[in-house]
């Protein structure tokens, strides 16, 4: 068993008075694909948003042993962490490659001087740029899509955009917030297809939230169910599925009436 | 009908994307090279000013329309830098640095003035720039012994290393060389991962915080360079004034300025000359048609503010891309013709949108 990647504990966050997350603990390993389960308003996008550190949270996040405290949410990017959200935040009035451009940020090495002036350096930026986001859309299929605004593009496709440029901040751990939600069973064949292969050929540790179990237990090496922000269950997914706590969650007691 | 076949990243990235770009724009630039020969100083003078709000817009486009954050206080701004160049030039500093020295001035209270940027949003930022804007008038008006108070000061001609702009096609081909480079740099920008990051900042904050943008960097770094734009203008419109008073630099054109940007049409640099020329163009249009109206309806008091209010209400209601988004939908129609579609640039609803975080 090597190192774990990502490694949290005793991870608690608190809307006022609502525990969204209490005490959740769980390390995600390099290589696998890691999924979060668990009923509506278990605290799943919580404990991503926790990661992100868009949300004040109490408990310990280390990522490839670096404590995230004490970090800008801005500086998660550099640690080669990308994230997607679950209603889908891309940049509604830029093109699908504009929005991959804005992925490659993290890269970004010219100054402004440099910009104003499109000196020699930032031009060969551009186009180490260009370069990089072309493999991903080669990767995901987009070329058809590339040059068209984001506002006009129907929902599935969207998902894909956001995948896209999470991948092009070349990152070494994604986080993917429902990236079924909202897609049809075709495309959540090939969504299921894609992690499969960012996990294997791209080399890239996969943490998730997801509730389709189909998906799920197709593309994760371990899940670990949550209810009202408790941990209940963690495993293979067959074994999550089978235990009787994540039953009881989703499906009630078997309490005879 | 044109098909683009792109075969290198650099098709994408320089700034003419095609050979019809290349003719027409070049056009463009030889019918302004050629307009001191054409147009009487009148008008030339006019264009001089359409020139110098072009610049005014280019720096609130920057921060309205592609960072979008709001400001009605950038008449300040175009105020410190007119200010600054006035004050410099009576000092005998040639035009370049009393030029750079406006702009770096302009930036630098532009990044104050951003500080509040970056805690506040939509109309509370609106109201945080109002309020400076306020008191840079204010501050005119009192500090009498720099800025010679209400009476303002007298601008000399602009001059540089012995070289003196004493005629109005002089001073124009100073303000077309500005405005230039000016449009140049904000293309330039706006192709780089800077002018990216404003956009990102634009759609949406969330999204492009995980990106790794630095939020606050990026909104101040925003705001200071709008803030020199429009202190870039303000020096050119010092001298085109020849004598400046606090009472050219108000809220009213500052919501002019705004309101110019929108006309033309939001996040587009082309927006920001259409909506200049709309500026200038439109009171000579009502001057002109003024005695053919009704002596009720053309002699009466706020004819002007009337119909440039209607045209903003109508813009914002049938073309929320101003003349710029008309502009592009008869080029597409010549284009395309026969074969436009009306339907062609229909809004498309946007796809759900839930509440953000925050």
């Amino acid at each position: 068993m090597s190192a774990p990647m990502l490694k949290v504990e005793h991870l608690s966050v608190a809307f006022g008075g609502v525990k969204a997350v209490s005490d959740v603990s769980f390390e995600v390993r390099p290589g696998e694909v890691f999924t979060l389960i668990g009923p509506n308003g278990a605290g799943k996008t919580t404990i991503f948003n926790a990661i992100s550190l868009i949300v004040p949270a109490t408990g310990r996040i280390s990522y490839e042993g670096r404590d995230l405290a004490g970090l800008a949410p801005h500086q998660v990017a550099k640690l080669g962490i990308a994230r997607t959200f679950q209603n889908i935040e891309l940049f509604e009035h830029a093109t699908v490659l504009q929005n991959l451009l804005i992925g490659r940020h993290v890269h970004r090495r010219t100054n402004l001087a440099a910009e104003l002036l499109f000196l020699p350096s930032a031009r060969r930026e551009e186009h180490e740029f260009r370069e990089a986001v072309e493999k991903v859309i080669d990767f995901l299929d987009l070329a058809h899509y590339r040059d068209q605004m984001v506002a006009g593009l129907p929902y599935g496709v969207r998902k894909v955009v956001e995948l896209a440029r999470a991948l092009s901040t070349e990152p070494r751990l994604l986080l993917l917030d429902e990236p079924s939600s909202g897609l049809n069973v075709e495309e959540t064949d090939d969504m299921a297809f894609w992690i499969h292969d960012i996990q294997n050929d791209l080399g890239i540790t996969v943490l998730m939230v997801e509730h389709d179990m189909g998906l799920v237990s197709r593309v994760s090496t371990r899940v670990l169910a949550l209810n009202q922000g408790e941990t209940i269950a963690e495993g293979t997914p067959a074994e999550v599925q089978s235990h009787p706590a994540v039953v009881e969650a989703y499906l009630g007691t078997a309490e005879a009436t | 009908m044109r098909f683009i076949f792109k075969t290198a990243y650099e098709q994408d990235i320089r700034l003419f994307k095609h050979g019809g770009q290349q003719f027409w724009y070049g056009l463009l630039g030889v019918a302004l090279l050629a307009a001191p020969w054409v147009l009487d100083d009148y008008f030339l003078g006019q264009l001089t000013f359409i020139l110098i709000y072009g610049i005014v817009g280019l720096g609130l486009m920057l921060l309205s329309g592609y960072t979008g954050l709001i400001s009605l206080g950038h008449a300040a701004f175009l105020a410190v830098g007119a200010y600054t160049q006035a004050i410099l030039a009576a000092k005998g500093w040639p035009f370049p640095f009393s030029l750079t020295a406006a702009a770096l001035l302009a930036a630098a209270t532009g990044i104050v003035v951003g500080l509040p940027a970056l805690r506040v949003k939509g109309i509370y930022l609106a109201i945080a720039t109002m309020a400076f804007g306020f008191i840079v008038e204010e501050v005119l008006a009192r500090w009498e012994h720099v800025t010679g108070g209400n009476t303002g000061i007298i601008v000399g001609q602009l001059q540089m290393f012995g070289w003196t702009a004493d005629s109005e096609e002089s001073f124009y081909y100073v303000a077309l060389v500005v405005a230039a480079l000016v449009t140049l740099g904000v293309l330039n920008l706006l192709r780089s991962p800077t002018g990216r990051a404003f956009v990102a900042i634009r759609d949406s904050e969330i999204s492009a915080r995980s990106m790794g943008i630095h939020l606050a960097r990026y909104k101040t770094t925003s705001f200071a360079l709008s803030a020199a734009i429009t202190g870039i203008a303000g020096a050119l419109y010092a001298h085109k004034l020849r004598i400046i008073t606090p009472e050219q630099f108000t809220i009213l054109q500052s919501i002019e300025y705004l309101m110019m940007i929108v006309v033309g049409g939001i996040g587009s640099v082309h927006g920001a000359f259409f909506g200049a020329a709309f500026l200038i163009v439109l009171p000579q249009i009502v001057a002109m048609v003024k005695d053919y109206l009704p002596p009720a309806i053309g002699q009466a008091t706020g004819l002007q503010p009337t119909i440039f209010g209607l045209v903003l209400v109508a813009v914002i209601l049938f073309e929320p891309y101003g003349i710029y988004g008309r502009w592009l939908k008869i080029r597409t129609f010549f284009q395309l013709f026969p074969l436009y579609r009306r339907g062609l640039f229909r809004r498309q609803k946007a796809f759900m949108k839930s509440e953000r975080l925050r």
